[in-house]
This record gives C-alpha cells, sequence and structure tokens, in this order.
C-alpha cells in the first residue's frame, strides 16, 4: 500500500512538472464553492422532482412540452458543461442541444421553461463558476 | 423486512420500464428504457446486498454503474454513424 | 437513536420505491421519447437518492456506506450526460418533440438557419 501511495504521489508530481495537468482537467478550485452549490442544487431537484411527479400521477396528466434557447452566461467550458448538467439532472428540464453559449432545452411544463428563461440558475451556476456576484 | 419491500418496489419498476422497451414505438424509447433498466439494476444490486447481508454486491453495483454509461453513449453512436435504412420506420 | 434510524430509513426506502413507482408509471403515460426523459431523471434523481440515503443510515459511519455514497455521485453525474446524449440523438435523427408551445422559432441551437423539416 505504501508503494502504491508513493508511485501515485510520484506520477501526480511528474505529471504537473511537465505541464501535462491544466485547471480543466482536475477542476479542484471548484471544490470550496462546490460545498455551497450542489446543496442548492439537490434542493432545486427535490423541488422540481415532486413537480413532475404531481404531473405523472394526476389523472389529466397536464403537460405542455416547450422548447426554448437559453443563453448561457458562463466564460469557460468547465461553467457551461455544469449548467447543461444542471439543466438535465434537474427533472422537467432537459437540455437537448448545446453549441457555443446557446443551449436548446426542452421543458415539460411552460412554467419550468419560463422559470429557466428568467435565468436563476445561470446566475448561480456563474456565480459557482466565477466566484464574482453577478 | 424494509429492504424487501423497497425492492419489491424497484422490480415492480423494472418490470413496466421492460414494459416500454417492448411496445416502445421509436429506437430512442428503447434505448431509453435499457438505460433505465441498468440504473434500476444497480439500485436492485445494492438493495440485494442488504437483504442478504453481503455488501458485497456494492463492488458490482459501482462497476454497473460505469458500464451502463458506456453501453449506452456505444449503442446512441452507433445509430448515429449508421444509416436508416428506413426513413419512415425510424421516425415512428 | 436507533429506532429513530429505522424510522428514517423506513421514511427514506419507501419514500425511493415510491417515486421508482412514480416514474415508471410516467414512462409508460407519456406521450413522446421527449417526455418519457423527463420520468426517468424522476427515477435517476428522486428514487435514487432516496433509497440510497435509506441504505446509508442503516449501513451506519462504514466503508459501506462510503461504496454507496460513491455510487450516487457516479449515477449522479453519468445519468445527464446519457440523457443529454439520448435526446441528441433522437433530435439528430429526425424526431420533433410534440410540442405545446415552441420558443425557439425553429431555431434549435447549432443550425445556421431555422429548420423546420
Amino acid at each position: 500500500m505504501l508503494i502504491g501511495a508513493f508511485c501515485s504521489f510520484g506520477v501526480a508530481a511528474l505529471a504537473s512538472r511537465m505541464e501535462l495537468l491544466d485547471k480543466e482537467g482536475h477542476p479542484i478550485y471548484l471544490l470550496g464553492r462546490a460545498l455551497w452549490y450542489w446543496p442548492w442544487l439537490i434542493w432545486e431537484i427535490i423541488k422540481a422532482g415532486i413537480d413532475v411527479s404531481k404531473i405523472i400521477l394526476s389523472p389529466k396528466m397536464p403537460i405542455s412540452p416547450t422548447l426554448i434557447n437559453v443563453r448561457s452566461s458562463q466564460k469557460s467550458a468547465v461553467g457551461i458543461v455544469t449548467y447543461a448538467n444542471s439543466i438535465t439532472l434537474t427533472p422537467g428540464t432537459v437540455s437537448v442541444e448545446l453549441e457555443g453559449d446557446e443551449i436548446t432545452v426542452h421543458a415539460i411544463t411552460r412554467a419550468g421553461a419560463d422559470d429557466l428563461a428568467e435565468g436563476h440558475m445561470d446566475r448561480v451556476v456563474s456565480r459557482f463558476e466565477g466566484g464574482g456576484a453577478t | 423486512m424494509m429492504f424487501a419491500v423497497a425492492t419489491i418496489a424497484v422490480l415492480i419498476t423494472i418490470a413496466m420500464v421492460l414494459a416500454r422497451a417492448i411496445l416502445g414505438p421509436s429506437l430512442f424509447d428503447r434505448v431509453l428504457a435499457g438505460n433505465t433498466v441498468g440504473s434500476l439494476a444497480v439500485l436492485t444490486l445494492a438493495l440485494i446486498g442488504f437483504v442478504t447481508g453481503r455488501p458485497e454486491f456494492l463492488d458490482i453495483a459501482i462497476l454497473y454503474t460505469l458500464l451502463n454509461l458506456i453501453g449506452t453513449i456505444a449503442v446512441l453512436r452507433y445509430f448515429k454513424m449508421a444509416e436508416p435504412v428506413n426513413p419512415a420506420q425510424a421516425r415512428d | 437513536m436507533e429506532m429513530v434510524l429505522d424510522i428514517l430509513s423506513w421514511i427514506f426506502l419507501l419514500a425511493g420505491g415510491a417515486f421508482c413507482l412514480i416514474g415508471g408509471l410516467g414512462l409508460l403515460r407519456m406521450p413522446d421519447v421527449y417526455t418519457r426523459l423527463h420520468a426517468v431523471s424522476v427515477i435517476e434523481t428522486l428514487g435514487m437518492g432516496c433509497i440510497i440515503l435509506g441504505l446509508v443510515l442503516q449501513a451506519g459511519f462504514t466503508l459501506v456506506a462510503a461504496k454507496l455514497i460513491i455510487i450516487a455521485a457516479l449515477i449522479l453525474l453519468t445519468a445527464p450526460v446519457a440523457t443529454h446524449a439520448l435526446a441528441q440523438a433522437a433530435l439528430h435523427a429526425g424526431i420533433l418533440p410534440k410540442l405545446d408551445h415552441d420558443k425557439t422559432g425553429g431555431h434549435i441551437a447549432g443550425e445556421d438557419e431555422p429548420s423546420n423539416s
């Protein structure tokens, strides 16, 4: 086990000396902010999940599927991917297509699409990515 | 007891998802059902580990989570590359 | 203490099973591929999360709990990738979603001109 630990530390040290690592490959600098971003995301997932469950269980199934384009204000690739993944992870909205800073989102209800277009999640992800308040 | 109840719920869900895989009009319904069965199988493995009191099943569950993603992506890439034999059939 | 943990895991396991059943029901009832994706994401986030949380409460502070949390994290990381790949592939294959409101004006991200084909 000691040899294994020594080897992995050695490889990491060599890789960083050879400048093989970049910020994108190992975004450890996001870890501190992730500690408050993840609970917020989990809370959003719970709220949205209960909404979708109500839609499924109601006999009429009041769905109004909507396709909408949203702009993401993140600067780095990590931020945009985090935003798109957060959209998909939240029940009720799925990011269908992603190009540049434009994301096409399929939402199961009109209200869900409107919430997303309002841009609250976008601002939170931007703060998670950049640290600065927007 | 409580694990058994949850296991039965997950197994019933697997049956529903398989029904969608058999019915599912388009190809993507079937891929979606396959992916969902994979996720539910991970849950079943974890629960069965607790029912039988042998947590070794969890290692298999971790492996299955990763293989599930790779399998889904591989199938989707294959269908993206392949030309549809009959466009009307692929549509619905 | 033991009693409280048992009751909590009962609640979480029952809730997780219920969310799984709801998701399965939604998968059977929804009209087209894109709406079925939403039903599946209920299973993969809430159903999975509740069941794993119930199991973690039973496992206590052990290696088993760590493995369960690894499973939950892996599913939460991989599920959106698979869902997004599926939605994108379905759109590229020419399956158009049944829409009530189309706010994109026929414009999909990544395409130059509006396509309504």
